[in-house]
């Protein structure tokens, strides 16, 4: 589940930190491609925020090796840190400086910055440009911290739950501004604890509890390994079922839980799905209320963890 | 997401630091901007010092010695503006920045530390700078007549560089250490005991000889007696008070190096 890449954005091995008595980070290893999007999920206390800090530079590790674009996060700090963007969880801002300005002020540090009325207005902070950052609402914030860590054209960015508090608008604008800095080949790192964020916008998610990495894997990989999926539809009572199973593959199965309610589980495809669809109008039945459910990344992580993701 | 969607090119990838000086003068706009717009800051630093020179020069409060009082309080009040800035303002400032995440944000950005120090000091200097204008206007239509000539004035300028440096130090040592409340009640609790205690409006002739013995060697003491040196008595280069705030600059200065804690 962890292969070595010497051209990998973010490259983690045998990761631990310790914090006094307290293992936050115990043996991770993790690896985010180059021009990818890269999702570290976790519930609270996973040790999300101090591995993406040890990745930072923030941290010294007490074992293992970090590797940033192929550095070291501290002994090169001084090269990575223009090409490295950084959105911290909270806090960053001088409280009495306006927004724009701030934003301004980070931009002047980087060589060539992005067109910052542009990005202002991109993440809706036209109207708050001028707004001291103490009284910006937490939504405002957060876009505020996105706009710092992304205005300096870095190759890399690491985003420490950027869509924290945001309201769904707001969220879906961080989302369409994450996709787009992967399709200009920007190499996203982000942690999160929302199961869809992970799955909408990561080519690959790094489930971390206690520390320790518990699974990676493309969402569609880690959605369809293990159990089952399952497909539900209502129609006449007393169906034949024996005929249908005929017709599926042999690991599937089929169920009238209650009389004209029925469930069939297994792998869910299109191709399962038509031969369904046949079957009913072989025998006259118009299947009704019929939903697929996939299992989602939430599945995955209680099955794995036996705990839910709190939030 | 396994579709790529075809860039706009926006973001595409273009790293690259600033020059440093050029890092460093948007730092210093920045903190010095802040600085003055800062309301609790711009007491301490501008009205309470050309507060107190007006006052204690028109109302007869304490004995300041023979002479015009103003000679007496215009190199105090100067003393206190410097310790104002670069101590007590610094020391709460950089105890909020710590506390906000300000530093732990710079730090990662293309501006290096010793950058951010750099911008930090011409920030200090310049926010001086209009300090001794307000106050040396204030002074002279109280009738202040300075002396020293040309040497003075680089005696001057000497000795409020290495006063700024040696508060910067100890201001940077408290914020550095410290939680930043602790901070704001130490500092402003210094400031209050030192304008009182510090030579600065008040003529330590007043205290008797012990505490006299220590509060000499502090450099708001320091600063304000070399001052008066140059600018009321019109001595030469007053060798023993720079000796002093060099010592506690060095002192001040390699103890936060030391120290300081960015988060």
């Amino acid at each position: 589940m962890h292969q070595p890449s010497t051209d990998a954005a973010v490259q983690v091995t045998g990761l631990v930190k310790r914090y006094g008595e307290k293992t936050a980070v115990a043996g991770l290893d993790l690896t985010a491609a180059r021009g990818e999007v890269t999702a570290v999920l976790g519930p609270n206390g996973a040790g999300k925020t101090t591995t993406v800090e040890v990745c930072e530079g923030y941290r010294r590790p007490d074992a293992g090796t970090v590797r940033v674009l192929g550095r070291d996060p501290r002994a090169d700090a001084a090269e990575l840190r223009p090409r490295v963007g950084v959105m911290l969880q909270s806090g960053g801002v001088y409280p009495t400086a306006r927004a724009g300005e701030m934003l301004r002020h980070i931009a002047r540090l980087h060589a060539r910055p992005l067109d910052v009325v542009a990005l202002v207005e991109r993440l809706g902070l036209g109207s708050c440009g001028r707004t001291p950052y103490r009284r910006l609402s937490g939504g405002q914030q957060q876009r505020l911290a996105l706009a710092m860590a992304v205005v300096g054209r870095p190759e890399l960015v690491f985003l420490d739950e950027p869509t924290a508090g945001l309201d769904p608008q707001a969220r879906h604008a961080t989302w369409e501004l994450i996709r787009e800095l992967r399709a200009d080949g920007v190499s996203v790192v982000l942690t999160t604890h929302h199961m869809d964020e992970a799955e909408q916008l990561s080519d690959r998610v790094v489930i971390i509890d206690g520390g320790r990495p518990v699974v990676d894997g493309t969402p569609e990989e880690l959605c369809r390994g293990g159990a089952e999926n399952t497909m539900r539809f209502t129609g006449r009572p007393g169906l034949d079922l024996g005929s249908l199973l005929k017709a599926l593959p042999p690991e599937t199965a089929a169920l009238e839980l209650s009389p004209g309610s029925y469930r069939i589980s297994g792998e869910i495809n299109p191709e399962l799905l038509a031969t369904v669809t046949t079957w009913c109008a072989q025998n006259g039945v118009l299947p009704d209320q019929m939903t697929v459910e996939r299992r989602t990344l939430e599945d995955v992580f209680l099955e794995l963890t036996g705990r839910e993701l709190r939030s | 997401m396994s579709a790529r969607q075809a860039g706009t090119g926006v973001f595409a990838p273009r790293p690259g630091a600033a020059p440093l000086p050029r890092m460093i003068a948007a730092q210093a706009g920045l903190e010095t901007r802040l600085l003055l717009r800062n309301g609790e800051q711009l007491l301490l630093t501008m009205i309470i010092p050309a507060v107190l020179l007006l006052l204690f020069s028109t109302v007869d409060v304490v004995d300041t010695g023979p002479g015009e009082a103003v000679d007496f309080l215009a190199p105090g009040a100067v003393a206190l503006a410097v310790m104002a800035t670069a101590f007590t303002g610094q020391a709460i400032g950089t105890g909020f920045d710590r506390r906000y995440g300000v530093l732990k944000r710079l730090g990662a950005s293309p501006l290096p530390r010793a950058g951010l120090m750099a911008a930090k000091a011409v920030a200090v200097l310049a926010t001086i700078a209009l300090q001794l204008v307000l106050l040396t206007a204030i002074a002279l239509a109280l009738g202040w007549s300075p002396r020293g000539g040309a040497a003075g004035a680089l005696a001057v300028v000497l000795l409020v560089a290495l006063g700024a440096a040696a508060f910067s130090g100890l201001g940077l040592l408290m914020a550095g250490t410290l939680r930043a409340e602790a901070t704001l009640a130490a500092a402003n609790l210094v400031f209050v005991l030192l304008l009182v205690a510090g030579g600065v409006l008040v003529p330590l002739e007043k205290f008797p000889d012990g505490a006299r013995a220590v509060l000499e060697v502090l450099p708001v003491a320091a600063l304000s007696d070399g001052l008066r040196d140059v600018l009321r008595d019109g001595g030469g280069v007053p060798w023993g008070d720079l000796g002093l705030l060099a010592g506690w600059a060095v002192l001040g200065l390699g103890l936060a190096a030391r120290f300081f804690r960015w988060e």
